[in-house]
């Protein structure tokens, strides 16, 4: 799915490193590993297939390729020092945190050198009476509510995979989580961000402050998918911990009374804590593995959580059980204990693992669509499972539209990837058609850079290069990834004319 | 949403844009110019966006309103209201005629910003005018959109220094169910400690403000909520409720600049600074909100030393409304974010027609 350069083509510099398969010659590799020999302690930097193998792809395994070189620096001198070795040498930074990105965004380049941010795990100091904490790129997301949970407070963004994920790959992608509806995304919690140009320049973006002056380079930079500056540190907000949660869990007969559902809840002026959706096929999936008393008769479950003080969440969870009960809910369950909460949400937060027990492989994807489209997305979704002959089990958060299908297939099966890579294409291009976006929170990277030729026109990617060119002019930090050239859509374009049925379907593409 | 692009007022607009890039000539684009007094002074041809104005779509289950630049704000605000919806960032309208495009270019939030946030985290798309007239589309109708760069919430705060932008979609929030406010009598040092101490703790407050040893609190949310925090503000603190007309009153003119505190010739300073900054006192008069983290001033007190103060708590000043704006408005960048600022100015406005100066001073 992701086409190589038109080796015809001008060299504009995002066309220079857009093909992330090059590879240097060994000369090349000698003088770039030489250069950073000279800037970096020896446990600081990783050559050779064995030592650079365990950074060779992210959480999407299918898209791989070795780098140059690893760099590990434990300062931020050393970040300048790579990166201004980098800028001098022409050679790409791929930056990385914890390497828990779906849509391959930490996939190395093959000419460039991957940068960890791992070293770089501290958490440097805690505000309590601002509630701010100051942390480094790698500390890990759930980390840092640990860290505060004496003083009563945390840090909201709760993306599933936080155990794991660090703070800096979470700003590099502006992630959600389950809670995102009510407390927001990583954009709206991170107050400042301090990161080093391709030039090895340090900007503050934002401060401890609620403004600054200048354009609000903080939002541009949240998001920017490593493309822009390379994060050394964040100042993120705390908020207090709510005294408790609970959880209604309501049984549907019919996806789209489901989704009425979900709409009538936001109509009746409920923002919830948490508000998912499971459809049969993921609720399946889990309940062997999680028994959490999943009701498999249904076509889809909901979660709807409501956390804040005792009487609150009693007046919440009263009005929402009375709103799914008029939406038409066939069974009605409310969490009476914080065990059975956890157990309630086992399933919602195990769909993937689950899958990964009844196939082989699974392919998670990733768009949002206005809630109300959702009944006509999963019966497309039913279709396309008939065409390309592939299970697919869906998990959505439903308050804010969030899709996430889970496409199953066998990989040791000849066709079965592609065919799985082509039903999520589909899936994306559909959430485009019905007034969404291709990518909720996984971000773009590498795995979805086809589908922005669909979603943006060729002026708005242009806009996006101008925007990269202010940042990065050289083009080094990232490159390849998210914004397509224009002619990589050229190429998919082509691919689209005969109505996605592509001649000679078993010819390898890409 | 796509935008009607063959709407007259919007063609009127494309045509004057680029005519003036063709030319080099610069535009004051402005709305219902309730803002002018805001910002570095504007120079240039009027460029007026109310022309082209409606609300293209709005989905209250769904939580965004599309509308066009030149809808005034009052108009928006009402159909919101009509559905028990709201901005929840409280954005100060400065005058009869303010536009939804003129709120979110200006970028100025009101009392709820410190616990719902600020207009740029409502943004979720917007639709910007390029020098050479073509339309951008950034961000979309949803909040869960990582798509590309955050050109749309860059767009929030820009005073129109990238240029026009015709459409926005604004995330909405239902009305809090109850609200009522408390007041205190106490001093500035104590309010400091204390506003920071309860925005540690789970308290439904959606609003603060101290001024002449008043210190006030709006208390908004699920009913029960709101009661216990007011039995346990009154029971535990000493807190005097306030009737609910007085307490709209007291919130709407802080949100509009209308409260007596902002009356008079002096020059008045907008101070963004951490919440638990400690006070500073100039000569004149202070009113804090945002839980410690906005600190207004009315003074004569010399800019240097405002900037300064402000500085020095990893904080910054604006000269919010002055008779004389020459000695500048906005804090002077650090070089490396000026350099960068100024080419993104230029990728987008390569020949400088939009609102030149407005934000940064030679931008």
């Amino acid at each position: 799915m992701n086409a190589p350069t038109h080796p015809g083509h001008p060299a504009e510099p995002e066309q220079r490193w857009a093909d992330v398969a090059a590879v240097p010659d060994e000369a090349r590799r000698e003088q770039v590993i030489a250069a950073l020999r000279a800037v970096l302690p020896a446990q600081c930097l990783l050559s050779g297939v064995e030592q650079t193998r365990p950074y060779e792809c992210d959480g999407l395994s299918a898209f791989r390729q070795l780098p140059l070189a690893v760099c590990l620096p434990e300062t931020e001198a050393q970040v300048q020092q790579v990166l201004k070795v980098c800028r001098e040498l022409d050679v790409p930074v791929v930056a990385r945190g914890a390497g828990t990105s779906l849509s391959g965004g930490s996939m190395p380049h093959g000419s460039g050198v991957v940068l960890s941010l791992a070293r770089f795990n501290r958490i440097l100091s805690v505000d309590a009476q601002a509630r701010t904490a100051r942390v480094q790129p790698g500390v890990r997301n759930l980390a840092i509510s640990e860290a505060v949970a004496h003083l009563g407070l945390y840090y909201a963004p709760d993306p599933s995979s936080q155990i794991a994920c660090s703070i800096g790959g979470n700003i590099a992608e502006n992630s959600g989580g389950v809670h995102c509806l009510k407390y927001g995304l990583t954009v709206h919690n991170v107050l400042r961000v301090r990161g080093l140009t391709i030039e090895g320049e340090v900007l503050e973006f934002g401060s401890e402050a609620l403004d600054s002056p200048g354009l609000d380079l903080l939002a541009l930079v949240i998001g920017s998918e490593g493309m822009l500056v390379v994060v050394t540190e964040a100042t993120v907000k705390l908020v207090p911990k709510p005294q408790l949660a609970r959880v209604v869990m309501a049984s549907f007969d019919d996806v789209v009374k489901a989704g009425d559902a979900v709409a009538a809840i936001i109509a009746a002026g409920i923002i919830p804590a948490g508000l998912e959706m499971m459809d049969r096929k993921a609720t399946e999936a889990v309940e062997p593995f999680v028994k959490a008393g999943y009701d498999l008769s249904a076509e889809a479950i909901l979660l709807a959580e409501s956390d804040g003080t005792p009487e609150e969440v009693d007046e919440e969870i009263d009005r929402m059980q009375q709103v799914l009960r008029q939406a038409g809910a066939t069974q009605l369950v409310v969490s009476g204990s914080e065990a059975e909460r956890l157990r309630f949400w086992s399933g919602r937060k195990n769909a993937f693992p689950a899958a990964g027990r009844i196939s082989p492989d699974y392919y998670c994807m990733d768009g949002t669509i206005p809630r109300k489209n959702l009944g006509r997305m999963l019966a497309a979704i039913a279709e396309m499972e008939r065409t390309y002959s592939l299970r697919c089990m869906n998990v959505f958060h439903a308050g804010d539209g969030n899709l996430h299908p889970l496409i199953l297939f066998d990989a040791n099966q000849p066709g079965e990837w592609e065919r799985a890579d082509r039903f999520g294409a589909d899936i994306l291009e559909l959430c485009v058609e019905l007034g969404g976006t291709v990518t909720g929170e996984h971000g773009v990277g590498i795995e979805k850079i086809n589908s922005m030729c669909v979603q943006f026109s060729p002026a708005e990617r242009a806009a996006f290069f101008a925007i990269k060119r202010a940042f990065d002019p050289p083009g080094l930090l990232n490159p390849g990834k998210a914004i397509p050239t224009l002619s990589r859509c050229a190429e998919y374009g082509k691919m689209h004319v005969h109505a996605g049925r592509i001649a000679f379907p078993d010819l390898p593409r890409f | 949403m796509p935008i009607d692009a063959s709407g007259a007022a919007l063609s009127s607009i494309r045509d004057c844009v680029r005519a003036a890039n063709a030319d080099h000539n610069r535009l004051r684009l402005h709305g219902g110019d309730t803002k002018s007094f805001y910002g570095q002074a504007a120079g240039g041809e009027p460029l007026d966006l109310r022309p082209y104005a409606g609300i293209v779509e709005y989905e209250p289950t769904e939580l965004v309103i599309t509308a066009r630049c030149g809808t005034p704000l009052a108009d928006l605000e009402a159909a919101l209201a009509h559905r028990r919806q709201f901005l929840a960032f409280e954005p100060p309208h400065f005058g009869p005629g303010a536009t939804v495009g003129g709120m979110v270019a200006a970028g100025l939030s009101g009392p709820r910003r410190a616990s719902a946030g600020a207009v740029r985290d409502y943004v979720l798309g917007a639709v910007l005018m390029t020098a050479g007239g073509e339309l951008l589309h950034f961000g979309g109708q949803v909040m869960k959109n990582v798509a590309g760069y955050d050109a749309s919430r860059l767009l929030a705060g820009s005073m129109g220094v990238l240029g026009p932008i015709v459409q926005v979609s604004l995330k909405v929030l239902p009305m809090p169910a109850a609200e009522t406010s408390v007041s205190f009598s106490m001093g500035l040092r104590e309010a400091l400690t204390r506003m920071n101490e309860w925005g540690g703790q789970p308290l439904p407050i959606s609003a603060t403000s101290w001024s002449g040893n008043d210190l006030k609190l709006r208390l908004s949310g699920a009913a029960a909520a709101v009661q216990a925090a007011v039995q346990r503000m009154v029971s535990q603190h000493g807190a005097q409720v306030l009737d609910d007309e007085a307490a709209r009153a007291h919130w709407a003119a802080l949100r509009e600049h209308s409260d007596a505190f902002f009356d008079g010739d002096e020059a008045l300073w907008r101070v963004s600074v951490p919440s638990t900054a400690a006070l500073f006192e100039f000569p004149g008069r202070q009113l804090v909100e945002w839980g410690g983290a906005l600190r207004w001033f009315k003074t004569s007190a010399a800019p240097e030393l405002v900037r300064q103060a402000a500085a020095t708590v990893g904080g910054s000043a604006s000269l919010f409304r002055a008779r004389d704006r020459a000695m500048g408005v906005f804090d002077t960048l650090p070089a490396p974010m000026l350099e960068l600022n100024r080419r993104i100015k230029r990728e987008f406005d390569p020949r400088g027609i939009f609102n030149p100066g407005r934000l940064v001073a030679g931008l």
